[in-house]
């Protein structure tokens, strides 16, 4: 009960915090570069909830944030609706399209799973890029609309926007955590046989974890239309986000939900930086690299590591 | 009703050379369970050797693809014991992040491949490179009647190698049972890191293949897990004759789309499939597991 509500001041502190910093800098470059980085946490600690609790490797964050950024596109060209209209449907969107992942794929093992969902990327892509309403391969132009007070500039609410996103994936992930579907998810990542003899309903967790999981990529992808005016099948479904996503809640740790925050924002600044100083292909090395070095080396992540030098012992579960 | 012939010619053709470029993986995933989403990337790298040797030093790109075989059979063998140290003998996790690690190789890999050569098309020169043969209306690339032969031939010899020869069939009996093959006294890692060696070593000729039926670039791995992957699972995991008319059902599906639909569809025609077959027949066409 107290850390629920240490947790709930931190998470409104900083929430203030990034509303008065959208009030006191002028410049627009800092919320630019930020929405990027709380984009990424709110992707990392999406792809969390089914990847690290219940342990299936989901390929397709590409998939599920593009699914998100052209529901918004698809809205703002057929009704022009709001912000908040745009994130609302698309989290829906998401949910459904979590769902049907989960009924297709979700009675597979593991790797089947991840293939599955890499092909699902594909083939939603092809079909955006041959849906000429929506701009196909050449992408679509899109108009912001006249920004909403208290705020300068439209980056600077969005920036505000994904900042509530970041809470409330953070606050649903450690719900999950500490509630009977996480216990349930870590039984099933263990083992999922005797987890189903011992009477834990494995599918539908797994299936409950990838709906919200679903959810919460496609509201992060929503905000990223009117963020970049422009929106490319090839950008918005492109692979690099399914690895960056999987690099950042594998490098940060996925047993507990800071994990995948820390990563973000260690990844996510890097990139930011490597971006202007040098080049993207760079970017997608270290990437990779950081990737596969924490994989062979670190398999608990930052935490694991963390853990590691305040108790001398390894074994640490959430 | 001609085009459609066309189409399905062209689809066999191309369906055998598919052929080639998965039964590598039909090894490693299939046989050995080796989660290898970079089995792709490693064919692309293949094709860039090959490329490299054709344009610095004017070989003939399939003699390049032999040339580069045994360093290929040897990367593989190093693969795997890297593999096998860091995630096999971990255990129960250890799945998880083996995917993640190969994907995160095949993303090295292609960034690695950029930073080289650029991210360019790039092809080859060979003398039947261009040609065509042509029987009344019906034109067929020369480039693709050379695949399809040294790819049958190719998916045959490795068919071969596993039913005939006694590693081959060590190989099979460990992906049988390999606690069996424990008993018997032989060492099952040490006969799974020849397999993955010579599932590695393969892709000398298929990567050649790749980039003669067709310019590569760094990101065409992603299009091959979809082709690759739709191949194996649709064949039934490590079965050789299955991978054959899998491979040659994809390669017709996807010229006949691409015929009536237009080029804008190709690249969903192997993942659509592939998702089809996870749905509806998980254990493929001729499943060694029920």
């Amino acid at each position: 009960m107290k850390r629920s509500i240490i947790f709930w001041i931190g998470a409104v502190a900083f929430l203030v915090a990034v509303l008065l910093m959208t009030q006191i800098i002028g410049n627009e470059y800092p919320f630019f570069a930020g929405y990027v980085i709380l984009q990424f946490i709110v992707l990392a600690v999406a792809w969390s909830i089914l990847g690290g609790y219940a342990g299936y490797v989901n390929f397709g964050t590409s998939a599920f944030f593009g699914v998100g950024v052209y529901t918004a596109v698809l809205l703002v060209q057929a009704t022009g609706a709001p912000l908040a209209v745009q994130i609302a449907v698309a989290a829906m969107v998401g949910a459904l399209l979590g769902l049907g992942v989960g009924l297709l794929t979700l009675r597979m093992q593991g790797i089947f799973f991840s293939i599955a969902t890499i092909a699902l990327t594909i083939v939603i892509e092809t079909s955006v890029t041959n849906w000429r309403y929506l701009g196909g391969a050449a992408g679509i132009q899109l108009a912001r609309p006249p920004v909403t007070p208290p705020f300068h500039s439209y980056v600077q609410m969005l920036f505000f926007v994904q900042a509530l996103l970041v809470v409330l994936a953070v606050a649903i992930a450690r719900y999950i955590q500490n509630s009977w579907i996480g216990r349930g998810l870590q039984a099933l990542r263990d083992d999922e046989l005797a987890a189903e003899c011992t009477g834990v309903p494995t599918l539908r967790l797994k299936l409950l974890a990838c709906v919200i999981s679903g959810a919460l990529m496609c509201a992060a992808g929503a905000p990223g239309a009117m963020y970049l005016q422009y929106a490319d099948p090839a950008s918005a479904f492109n692979l690099n986000y399914s690895v960056s996503v999987l690099a950042m809640s594998l490098i940060g740790g996925t047993a507990h939900w800071v994990g995948p925050v820390i990563g973000a924002i260690l990844l996510g600044v890097t990139q930011q930086l490597l971006a202007v100083t040098i080049s993207s292909e760079v970017n997608v090395l270290v990437l990779g690299i950081m990737l596969v070095l924490f994989v062979i080396a670190a398999p608990q992540g930052l935490i694991g590591l963390f853990r590691k030098l305040t108790h001398g012992r390894a074994e640490g579960k959430a | 009703m001609d085009l459609l012939l066309d189409a399905v010619v062209i689809g066999v053709l191309l369906g055998c050379f598919y052929a080639a470029v998965s039964i590598g993986l039909s090894v490693s995933f299939g046989l050995l369970d080796v989660p290898h989403v970079a089995h792709p990337a490693f064919l692309v790298m293949a094709s860039y050797a090959v490329f490299f040797l054709n344009d610095r030093f004017d070989i003939d790109p399939l003699v390049a693809g032999l040339l580069i075989t045994p360093l290929l059979f040897l990367f593989g063998l190093a693969a795997y014991r890297l593999y096998y140290e860091t995630f096999e003998r971990r255990g129960s996790d250890a799945a998880v992040r083996g995917i993640a690690f190969f994907f995160g190789v095949a993303f090295i890999i292609e960034v690695l491949i950029i930073l080289q050569f650029g991210v360019d098309q790039r092809s080859v020169t060979a003398s039947y490179i261009g040609k065509a043969w042509r029987f009344g209306d019906m034109r067929i690339p020369l480039r693709l009647v050379v695949a399809f032969a040294v790819a049958s031939a190719l998916t045959i010899l490795l068919a071969l190698y596993l039913s005939k020869t006694f590693m081959g069939r060590a190989i099979r009996a460990v992906a049988q049972d390999e606690e069996a093959v424990r008993l018997m006294g032989a060492n099952p890692v040490r006969i799974k890191q020849w397999a993955f060696g010579v599932a590695t070593a393969v892709l000398g000729v298929a990567g050649a293949l790749l980039i003669i039926v067709a310019p590569v670039d760094p990101s065409l791995d992603r299009a091959y897990i979809g082709r690759t992957f739709c191949v194996v699972v649709m064949a039934g995991l490590g079965s050789m004759s299955g991978t054959l008319i899998a491979a040659i059902i994809l390669g017709v599906a996807e010229t006949i789309v691409l015929t009536l639909f237009g080029a804008s569809w190709a690249p969903a025609i192997s993942f659509a499939m592939l998702l089809g077959v996870l749905a509806v027949r998980p254990q493929g066409l001729l499943g060694r597991r029920s």
